[in-house]
């Protein structure tokens, strides 16, 4: 086989100096693996709390949003100023006019994977003298199940118990805990529209969220409308599921062609949550980067201190006709080797980091930290230690291209 | 000499050094040297012997004047151009032999081969290690290179210099450190190299001796050649 020459010199660097070389390869590794570790941490965590999100809502949700009224009277142009106006909330109903054909129409779109109405309603729940206050949610459960899994949070009961039966409620645990309920028990509603209900239990299910399980429960759509005192057409949100909750925004924009009432998507609803996911993100990479940047530090310093040795030899191939490009390959083949045998070897090490904290019980709704190997992960860990490599690399070995072989010869 | 076809020459050849004053260390150089030709480059200590040699290896381009080698204009020319042409058609002897310390002496004969890539990797190793006999090496040969003697550094040095058949060799002071006998065998070498290869080489010596028996002596004094052919007693 013809080895080339420049990769000859290289690897012969490599090994003469093996204790620098290990050093520059285990600062990579160190760097890499970290870097892998944190971005795993952060990515596991990131896709946990988005998941926990849409474990109550939707991708996009329609509906009837709070009207402020206009002023009667408009200024002419724009030097008039009218002194009348009183702007107020107008909405005297947040109802959705004709729900039906509205869900139908929404449903043909090709891009909603689920689309479901709820009518939802602020209620007590009352046993004896004790009293808590809460809000119900009235949705046909199976296609509510679809879109939230609601039927895997059921501690007791079945869904199918509450579909057939209009006097049926699913209530969170922390209810049945604190009213001391059990299933089958019977249970008093009083709905903010003063209708009162006897309601048997039929499910508990403990979803993680606390505030969650202590105040919600579930009935039939036509149940939720009596307890408003409305009738069969009355629906208050739309909940709209997509392939990619990521493009929300645009299928978002495309629904409210369709509608005009209020479409929000979920980055809307949890922009609190998602900005502070954002911020903490940021501080998580910075962290890394700059973790993976000292590491490939390591790498620039073993160069440059092998250039500065070796300018002898740099000097004798440059006299023998190696051209300054030949020079930088030389060197940034040394840095590439290095580079390459930290990456692995940090990628191992950070599998290992991962499938250790993988195992990690954290307690609570969380369970086990929520940590996956993500290919995607490894593969911009590689790249980007690569990059970072050559560029640690790069400058040293366009000092040593440099080298004028008279000025050595000369001393 | 056989004919006299000019393999290397300079035209109105000058060099300043700025440092730490400004001073002409070369000037007006106007040297030939021929096909075959055993050139040597005298002068006392000073004189601009290693600097000439240095812009005529192609090495240094901070000059003024023009330089030829085999009919090409080499001023001017790009650092990958002149780096070609070092690996091809020229070898360098340096005064301090400059070996690469980690590799065998020869691998050390070897690399300008491999640079060149125009012989296999088993082709530049049976010619490298014929160089290494006929400069009585051939026992040396898989040693690694920072275990020889001085004297033994100085003849791989040439070894590696001959590898690529350069047209012309150029040597600073190449039996510096070495004895007298060892003189004599470079000496019989160079001898050998023009007369029978047709090379040239062009030496600079302080060793009166060395540069009497050479084909032809430069004499440098102060930056100008003041004899094109000086003869010793
Ligand atoms: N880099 C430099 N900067 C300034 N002056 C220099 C430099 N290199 C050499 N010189 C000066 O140039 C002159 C010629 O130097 P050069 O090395 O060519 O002499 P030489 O003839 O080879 O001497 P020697 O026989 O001692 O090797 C000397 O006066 C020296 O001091
Ligand atoms: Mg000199």
């Amino acid at each position: 086989m013809k080895k080339n020459i420049n990769i000859d010199i290289a690897l012969t660097h490599i090994v003469t100096r093996r204790r620098q070389t290990l050093i520059a390869i285990l600062g990579v590794t160190l760097g890499l693996s970290i870097y892998l570790f944190i971005n795993s941490l952060v990515s596991g965590f990131t896709n946990f709390s988005r998941e926990e999100m849409f474990k109550s809502s939707p991708h996009i949700k329609i509906y009837h949003d709070d009207e402020i009224s206009i002023p009667l009277i408009f200024p002419k142009d724009s030097t008039e100023i009218v002194a009348i106006i009183n702007p107020q909330i107008t909405t005297l109903s947040k109802k959705i006019v004709d729900p039906e054909a509205l869900l139908k129409r929404i449903k043909q779109e090709p891009y909603v994977v689920n689309a479901i109405e709820q009518v939802s309603f602020d209620l007590f729940y009352n046993r004896g003298q004790a009293q808590i206050n809460g809000f119900g949610s009235g949705v046909d459960i199976f296609e509510y199940d679809a879109m939230f899994k609601t039927g895997k949070t059921l501690v007791a009961g079945r869904l199918e118990d509450l579909q057939n039966n209009l006097n049926a409620i699913i209530i969170g645990s922390g209810i049945a805990e604190k009213l001391n309920l059990a299933i089958d028990d019977n249970l008093t509603v009083t709905s903010s529209f003063g209708v009162v209900k006897r309601m048997k239990i039929v499910g508990i299910f403990t979803s993680g969220l606390t505030a969650t399980d202590n105040s919600k429960s579930y009935v039939n759509i036509s149940t939720a409308q009596q307890f408003v005192k409305k009738g069969s057409s009355f629906v208050n949100d739309i909940y709209i599921n997509i392939p990619d909750p990521d493009k929300s925004d645009i299928y978002g924009a495309r629904l409210r062609q369709l509608t005009t009432y209020t479409v929000e998507d979920w980055k809307t609803t949890n922009a609190d949550a998602l900005s502070s996911n954002r911020t903490r993100n940021a501080l998580m990479n910075a962290i890394s980067l700059s973790i993976l940047i000292v590491a490939a530090f390591g790498i620039y310093n073993i160069l440059s201190s092998t250039i500065s040795q070796k300018i002898n030899d740099i000097a004798i191939l440059k006299a023998i006709g190696f051209s300054g490009s030949n020079v930088v390959w030389i060197f940034l083949i040394e840095a590439i080797f290095m580079g390459l045998v930290g990456i692995f070897i940090g990628l191992i090490a950070g599998g290992i980091f991962i499938a250790i904290m993988s195992n990690v019980y954290m307690g609570g709704h969380i369970g086990y930290f929520p940590i996956k190997f993500e290919g995607g992960l490894f593969a911009s860990s590689s790249a980007l230690g690569l990059f970072i490599t050559i560029c640690a690399g790069y400058f040293p070995a366009k000092k040593a291209a440099d080298v004028d072989p008279v000025e050595i010869f000369r001393k | 000499m056989k004919n006299k076809e000019i393999i290397l020459s300079t035209k109105s050849l000058g060099k300043y050094f700025n440092e730490p004053v400004k001073f002409k260390v070369l000037d007006d150089i106007n040297i030939e040297a021929f096909k075959g030709e055993f050139l040597t480059l005298v002068g006392k200590s000073g004189s601009g012997k290693s600097t000439l040699l240095y812009c005529l290896s192609t090495m240094d381009t901070s000059y003024e004047g023009k330089i030829y080698i085999n009919g090409v204009k080499v001023t001017g020319q790009k650092q990958n151009q002149l780096s070609a042409m070092r690996n091809a058609d020229i070898g360098f002897i340096f005064q301090f032999h400059y070996l690469l310390p980690e590799f065998s002496c020869l691998k050390n004969v070897m690399i300008p081969a491999l640079k060149l890539g125009r012989l296999s990797h088993e082709e530049a190793e049976v010619k490298a290690y014929q160089k290494l006999e006929m400069l009585g090496l051939e026992n040396q040969a898989l040693k690694q290179s920072s275990k020889l003697s001085g004297g033994q550094q100085q003849r791989v040095a040439i070894a590696r210099a001959l590898i690529n058949d350069p047209a012309i060799i150029m040597c600073d002071e190449p039996t510096g450190n070495l004895d007298s006998k060892n003189t004599q065998v470079v000496f019989d070498i160079f001898k050998q190299i023009t007369k029978d290869h047709n090379k040239t080489i062009i030496a600079v010596t302080h060793d009166n001796d060395f540069a009497a028996n050479s084909d032809r002596t430069i004499e440098l004094a102060d930056g100008r050649i003041i004899s094109h052919d000086k003869h010793f007693d």
